[in-house]
C-alpha cells in the first residue's frame, strides 16, 4: 500500500524535535492532514464569488424606510477559495463512501449515484410546488408510484407522503390515531411504549398530547405480552412498537399484541426505522399494524447528508387511512392522478386531520427512493433484507466470544448485532471501544443505545458491505475487545489518529458558543 | 444486483459460519404464516441502470420545468440561480454520505459547516444565535410558537393575515392537538398589511404574534411597531421570512425587535424541487437558548487544546429528554444547510445585497409592464421581488389557461386561500434575477390576450 | 439544623420552617460534569415530590423532586454562571433553592444521614 502517513503519525505522538524526529511544520498542516479556518476568518467583506448581470438597481422610492443600513456582515469568498474551503472541510468527515458506517438503527447503506442524477433532472429539480397540476403530472406520478410500492411492500391500505422525516412521520401516525379516536368520540389518552423504545417514541407521543406508559421487556429482549395486556383498557389509545426492535430482534408476538390492542379498542403504531431487515420478507400489514413510518433515508437509501434531510412517509391501515393529512395524491378508477389539497378536500378526503408541511413533502427524496426501488425490484429488495440480516448475524457470531452479546442466546438477530461492555477491564468502557474503532479507520457503532443494555454497542453493517470488508471490521473489533480486556489504557485517550482528539463537551455545554464573534461583529439584536 | 456485494459463495460460507442451513433460518422469529415465500407478486423485478433511467426520465419529461418556460411563481418557494460549485460540493461523498455528527472527532467537516451556517443565519436575521436548521419554514414556524409558549408561559399565538396560508394550516393543525390557542387574522386585498389589526389582537394572554416579512402578498409590515406593542404586553414577536434574499435589501427582523426569526432557506442553494426537501431557518435571542428547538453546534476544544466543534445542549432533545423534550425532531436539514451556506459564502454580504437589488430591479420592470395591461392593477404600495396583481377575472382560471400556453404565470390567491372570500382575482407574481425581459414580454402578451382577447 | 435525605438523592436542611435543598455528593458523582441547572421560580408553591428543578449534565437531564411542600423563597443565582459548584461542593455551596415548609410532618418519611449512607451502599 502506498498510503501517505502510513504510520499515522501526528504531532501529539511526540517525536517532533526529538533526536531523529521530525520538526513541526510551519503551516500546522501535516501532509494530507489539513487544518481549515472558518470561512469568516478567510473571507473579506466585499469579496464575492458570483457575477451579476448589469441592471439599474435603485430601489423603488416607497421602499426607502424599509432598507437596511448596511449589507449583512457576511464575508464572501471567490469560487476557487470557496471550493477549496469546503473540499478541505469535507476531508475531516468520515462517510459511507470511505468505509463501513455500522451505526445501529441508522441503516447507513451505500447511496447509489443514479438516485442523485435522477433527482437532478430538471423535470423534478426545477418544478415549483404550486404549478398548475397539468404542468406537474410527472411529479405527481412519482409520488403515486412510490406510494403504491410502499403500500404493497407493507401490505397496508394507504400512505401519507408528506412527513419530512421519521419523527415527523411518527407524529403523523399518532395524529391519525388521535383523529380516528375523535371521530369515534372517544377520549383515550394513554399510549404504551416499550422501555427499550427509541427516545423519539415517548417524545412524539407526548407531543401529540398523550400520556406515556412504559411496558417492560422480557429477559429475552422482547416486549412482555402479558404486562402489555394488563395495561390495556378504555383509556389506551394505542401502543408504539418498534419491529424489529431496538435490540435487533423481531417481535414474534406482534400479531398477538395487535389483536389484544385492537380488541381493547386501541391502535398499533409500528416504528419502521428497522424496516430494512424485513422488506420483502414480511408485510407489517399482515401483523396487524395500523400505522408505520418508513425512513426513506434508511431502507430506501436516500443520503443522510450529515444529518438530513430525511423523509418519513407513513403507511396506514383501512381504519386510519381516511385521516391522512393534506396534500394527498390518489389515482382514480380511470387511472388519472388527483392532488387533494384544502380547496378540494371534500372530494374524497374530507376527514384529513389537517396539514403537516407547506407544499408536498420531500419530493427530492421521493425521486431518489423510487429510483432505488425500481433498481432493486421486488426480488432485489427481498435480497436486501436477507443480506442485511446475514451480515449482522455474521458479525454477531464472529464476535460473541470476545464481546458479551446479551441476547445471542435468544436466537438469530435481525439486521443489527447487540453487544455490551460487561467484562472489559476496569475503567474501560463502550466509549473507549468506539473511539478505538476511529483509530482503526472505521466509524463506531451506535453506543449506549438501547438503554436497556448497559454499555450497549449496536452494530448494523447493512447489506452493502462485502464479506471482505466485514472481515476487516470484525478483525478490528476483536482486536479492540482483546485490548480492552487486557486493560490497554491507551484506549482511554483514543482516538489518536483522527483530525481531532476527544472534544470537551462539558465546556461546550456550560458556556455555549454557537456563533462566531471573532470580528466583534456583534449581531444587531439588543 | 449492482448494489449487493455478497456473492452466492460468500452467502454459503457466512451461513455456515453462523450455523444456519438457509437464510430463512435467520427469520425464524417471523411467524411462519406471515413470512413471504418469494418476491411479492405483481411487482417488477430488478432493473438495469439504463432501464431505470429511461423510466424516470420519461416521468420527468411530463413536467413543465421552470427553466423551460416564462416562470413567475413564488409564494414561499423561489427560483434563483445556484452557482455550479454549490451542487458539486454538496455531492462530495464526505458530506453527502455522512451521518449526524455524533462522533465529532471524525465529523469536523459537517460540524464546522454547521457552526458557520449558524453564524450566517444569525447575521442574516439579526438575531444573537441560530440553530443548525429544521425541516422547513412551516415547521420552524410552529416550533417558534411552541418555544414562545415555553418562554412566556402563555399559550395564545396571534397569526397575522399576511402569513403564508400553508404555514397557518400547519400551525392550526398542530395546535388542535396540543390545545394551544391560535388567533388567525383575516387576509384582505389591501395595499398595505393591516398592522393595526395585529397590534389590536395582542392581549396579556398572548405568547407571541407571528408576522411574515415580506408577507404572503409581497407587502412589508412595520415590524418595529408590532414588536413594541408585543413587548408591552409581555408577548414575543416571531418574524417569518420565506424569501431570505429580501434581507439583502430590507432590514433584518432581529434589528427591528423580533425575538424569534424563522424562515425558509430554500432560496439560497437549495432549488425548487417541487416543494422539498427545504430548509427551516431558526434564530432567536441568546437568553432563550435553552428553550430553543433543534440541533445546535457549539465551539469547544479537544484534548490537545485545538479548536473543534460538537453538537451541544442535547439534553433539550428527544433522545435524552424523551417525553419532556422541547421537540420530537431528530434530524435537521443538513445537506440543504450546507448548500445554503456555500451559496451565501459565495455571495458574501455585498453579493447578497447586489442579488437583492437585482431581484427588485427585475420585479420593477415586470410590474411596470404587467400593469400596462388594461384591467390589471398592482395591489402593493411596496414590494421586494413579489407582489399581488388584481385581474379583471378569477385568477385561478387564468393561471390554468396560461399553463396551457406554456407560461407559468404566478400563483392564484384562490388556490392559496380556498375558503377566503374576495381574493379570487388576486394573482401572486414573483420575479427574480432568473427572469428575462423576454419572459416578461411573453407573460404580458399572453396575459393580455387572455384578458382582453388580443390574439397572441 | 437537621439534614434529611430522599431516595432520589436530594438533601434538605431544616431550621424551623425554613428548608435549603440540594443534591447529594453521591448524586453529582453519578451525573458527571454538570453543565446547567434550571432553578424553580421564586414564590412558586410546590408539593412534595413535584419536579421543580432540572440538573443537566452533558448526556443526561435529571429532574429534582422537592423533598417537602411549601413555597420557594430563594434560588442559588451563582449556579447560573457556575453550575460546576454542584460538582465541587454539592452539599454546601451547590445548594439549589430555599423554601418555607408548609407541613413539617412530611419530613418524617425522609432518611437521616446514617440511613442514607446505608441506602447508597445498598445500591
Amino acid at each position: 500500500m502506498n498510503a501517505v502517513n502510513a504510520a499515522g503519525w501526528r504531532p501529539s505522538m511526540g517525536g517532533v524535535g526529538e533526536a531523529g524526529g521530525v520538526p513541526p511544520t510551519s503551516s500546522g498542516d501535516y501532509g494530507l492532514m489539513l487544518e481549515e479556518p472558518l470561512s469568516f476568518e478567510l473571507g473579506a467583506e466585499g469579496k464575492c464569488g458570483v457575477d451579476f448581470d448589469a441592471a439599474d438597481r435603485a430601489p423603488a422610492a416607497g421602499l426607502s424606510k424599509f432598507l437596511r443600513k448596511a449589507p449583512p456582515a457576511l464575508p464572501g469568498l471567490t469560487e476557487p477559495e470557496a471550493v477549496r474551503h469546503y473540499t478541505r472541510l469535507s476531508r475531516q468527515n468520515y462517510a459511507i463512501d470511505l468505509g463501513p458506517f455500522p451505526l445501529g438503527s441508522c441503516t447507513m447503506k451505500h447511496n447509489p449515484r443514479l438516485n442523485e442524477s435522477m433527482a437532478r433532472l430538471p423535470g423534478f429539480a426545477d418544478v415549483h410546488p404550486l404549478q398548475p397540476q397539468t404542468s406537474v403530472e410527472g411529479a405527481l406520478e412519482v409520488i403515486e408510484q412510490l406510494a403504491d410500492w410502499l403500500i404493497t411492500l407493507t401490505g397496508m391500505a394507504s400512505v401519507a407522503m408528506s412527513p419530512k422525516a421519521g419523527a415527523h412521520g411518527e407524529l403523523c401516525g399518532l395524529l391519525c390515531i388521535r383523529a380516528a379516536l375523535d371521530a369515534r368520540g372517544e377520549e383515550r389518552d394513554v399510549v404504551l411504549v416499550p422501555e427499550s423504545a427509541h427516545g423519539t417514541n415517548p417524545a412524539t407521543a407526548a407531543f401529540a398530547g398523550f400520556k406515556v406508559q412504559s411496558i417492560p421487556a422480557t429477559p429475552e429482549g422482547r416486549v412482555d405480552l402479558e404486562a402489555l395486556k394488563a395495561k390495556l383498557g378504555p383509556n389506551v389509545a394505542g401502543v408504539m412498537i418498534t419491529n424489529p426492535n431496538t435490540c435487533g430482534l423481531f417481535e414474534p408476538d406482534l400479531k398477538r399484541i395487535a389483536d389484544a390492542v385492537h380488541a381493547a379498542g386501541g391502535y398499533v403504531y409500528c416504528d419502521g426505522a428497522n424496516f430494512n431487515a424485513i422488506v420483502g420478507k414480511v408485510r407489517p400489514g399482515d401483523l396487524g399494524v395500523d400505522a408505520m413510518h418508513i425512513n426513506l433515508h434508511k431502507t430506501f437509501s436516500t443520503p443522510h447528508g450529515g444529518g438530513g434531510p430525511g423523509a418519513g412517509p407513513v403507511v396506514l391501515s383501512e381504519a386510519l387511512a381516511p385521516f391522512a393529512p393534506l396534500p394527498f395524491v390518489t389515482r382514480g378508477a380511470d387511472g388519472t392522478i388527483h392532488l387533494v389539497e384544502e380547496e378540494n378536500r371534500g372530494e374524497g378526503h374530507a376527514q384529513a386531520f389537517g396539514r403537516m408541511v407547506a407544499f408536498h413533502g420531500q419530493m427530492g427524496m421521493f425521486t431518489r427512493a423510487l429510483t432505488y426501488i425500481l433498481s432493486h425490484g421486488a426480488d432485489g429488495l427481498r435480497q436486501v433484507a436477507e443480506d442485511a440480516v446475514l451480515n449482522a448475524n455474521y458479525v454477531l457470531r464472529t464476535c460473541e466470544d470476545v464481546l458479551p452479546a446479551p441476547f445471542a442466546k435468544s436466537g438469530p438477530c435481525m439486521h443489527e448485532a447487540l453487544f455490551s461492555d460487561a467484562g472489559l477491564a476496569d475503567g474501560i468502557s463502550t466509549l473507549d471501544i468506539a473511539k478505538g474503532l476511529i483509530d482503526e479507520g472505521f466509524h463506531p457503532m451506535t453506543v449506549y443505545f438501547p438503554l436497556v443494555v448497559k454499555g450497549a454497542m449496536l452494530v448494523e453493517p447493512t447489506e452493502t458491505e462485502s464479506k471482505a470488508g466485514l472481515d476487516r471490521f470484525i478483525a478490528s473489533l476483536r482486536s479492540l475487545a482483546e485490548r480492552a480486556k487486557a486493560g490497554d489504557q491507551s484506549l482511554h485517550s483514543a482516538p489518536h489518529f483522527a483530525p481531532r482528539r476527544r472534544l470537551d463537551e462539558t465546556l461546550a455545554a456550560r458556556k455555549p458558543v454557537l456563533v462566531w464573534k471573532g470580528d466583534a461583529g456583534e449581531p444587531a439584536a439588543s | 444486483m449492482r448494489y449487493l456485494p455478497l456473492t452466492p459463495a460468500d452467502r454459503t460460507e457466512m451461513l455456515a459460519r453462523v450455523g444456519a442451513d438457509s437464510v430463512d433460518d435467520l427469520f425464524v422469529d417471523v411467524p411462519e404464516e406471515a413470512r413471504l415465500s418469494g418476491p411479492i407478486e405483481g411487482l417488477p423485478m430488478h432493473a438495469s441502470e439504463m432501464a431505470v433511467e429511461r423510466h424516470m426520465t420519461a416521468l420527468a419529461a411530463k413536467n413543465l420545468s421552470a427553466g423551460s418556460a416564462p416562470f413567475f411563481l413564488g409564494a414561499g418557494a423561489y427560483r434563483h440561480h445556484v452557482p455550479a460549485s454549490v451542487d458539486h460540493l454538496i455531492q462530495r461523498g464526505e458530506f453527502l454520505t455522512a451521518y449526524t455528527p455524533y462522533q465529532p472527532e471524525i465529523a469536523q467537516g459537517t460540524l464546522q459547516v454547521l457552526f458557520e451556517f449558524q453564524t450566517q443565519v444569525a447575521r442574516l436575521f439579526g438575531t444573537d444565535i441560530a440553530n443548525a436548521s429544521m425541516y422547513d419554514g412551516s415547521t420552524a414556524c410552529w416550533e417558534a410558537i411552541l418555544m414562545a409558549a415555553r418562554v412566556t408561559r402563555k399559550g395564545k399565538a396571534v397569526l397575522s393575515g399576511g402569513l403564508h396560508p400553508h404555514y397557518g394550516e400547519v400551525v392550526r393543525t398542530m395546535a388542535r392537538f396540543t390545545r394551544d390557542e391560535i388567533v388567525s387574522l383575516g387576509t384582505e386585498l389591501a395595499a398595505e398589511p393591516d398592522d393595526a389589526a395585529v397590534i389590536g389582537a395582542i392581549d396579556d394572554a398572548t405568547s407571541c404574534v407571528v408576522v411574515q416579512y415580506p408577507d404572503v402578498l409581497g407587502r412589508i409590515p412595520d415590524l418595529a411597531a408590532i414588536a413594541e406593542a408585543a413587548h408591552a404586553r409581555g408577548a414575543l414577536l416571531v418574524a417569518v421570512v420565506t424569501e431570505p434574499v429580501a434581507l439583502g435589501l430590507i432590514e433584518a427582523p432581529g434589528a427591528l425587535g423580533a425575538d424569534i426569526v424563522v424562515g425558509e432557506g430554500q432560496s439560497l442553494g437549495v432549488g425548487l424541487q417541487f416543494g422539498g426537501p427545504y430548509l427551516g431557518l431558526f434564530g432567536c435571542r441568546e437568553k432563550f437558548v435553552r428553550q430553543m428547538p433543534g440541533r445546535l453546534c457549539g465551539e469547544t476544544v479537544d484534548a490537545e487544546g485545538k479548536r473543534g466543534f460538537v453538537l451541544t445542549l442535547s439534553t433539550r432533545e428527544q433522545h435524552i429528554r424523551r417525553e419532556k423534550a422541547t421537540s420530537n425532531i431528530c434530524t435537521n436539514s443538513g445537506l440543504c444547510a450546507l448548500a445554503f451556506s456555500i451559496h451565501l459564502t459565495l455571495l458574501g454580504g455585498e453579493g447578497l445585497a447586489q442579488l437583492a437589488a437585482l431581484n427588485h430591479a427585475r420585479a420593477r420592470a415586470a410590474f411596470e409592464r404587467l400593469t400596462r395591461i388594461p384591467g390589471v392593477e398592482l395591489l402593493n404600495s411596496v414590494y421586494f421581488n413579489e407582489a399581488t396583481l388584481i385581474l379583471p377575472r378569477d385568477a385561478r382560471e387564468v393561471v390554468q389557461e396560461l399553463a396551457g400556453r406554456k407560461v407559468l404565470g404566478g400563483v392564484s390567491l384562490g388556490r392559496l386561500f380556498p375558503v377566503a372570500d374576495g381574493l379570487g382575482k388576486g394573482l401572486l407574481v414573483a420575479v427574480t434575477e432568473t427572469t428575462t425581459d423576454e419572459d416578461i414580454e411573453t407573460f404580458a402578451t399572453e396575459l393580455e390576450s387572455l384578458l382582453v382577447g388580443v390574439p397572441a | 439544623m437537621t439534614r434529611y435525605f430522599t431516595e432520589d438523592h436530594e438533601w434538605i436542611d431544616v431550621e424551623g420552617d425554613l428548608g435549603t435543598v440540594g443534591i447529594t455528593d453521591y448524586a453529582q458523582g453519578q451525573l458527571g460534569d454538570i453543565t446547567f441547572v434550571e432553578l424553580p421560580e421564586k414564590g412558586a408553591a410546590v408539593t412534595k415530590g413535584d419536579s421543580v428543578s432540572v440538573v443537566d449534565s452533558v448526556k443526561a437531564a435529571s429532574d429534582i423532586y422537592t423533598p417537602a411542600s411549601g413555597t420557594i423563597t430563594e434560588v442559588n443565582e451563582t449556579l447560573a454562571d457556575e453550575p460546576e459548584l454542584v460538582n465541587t461542593d454539592a452539599e454546601v455551596g451547590g445548594w439549589l433553592y430555599r423554601m418555607t415548609l408548609s407541613d413539617a410532618a412530611e419530613l418524617g418519611s425522609l432518611m437521616d444521614e446514617t440511613a442514607y449512607k446505608a441506602y447508597v451502599e445498598s445500591l
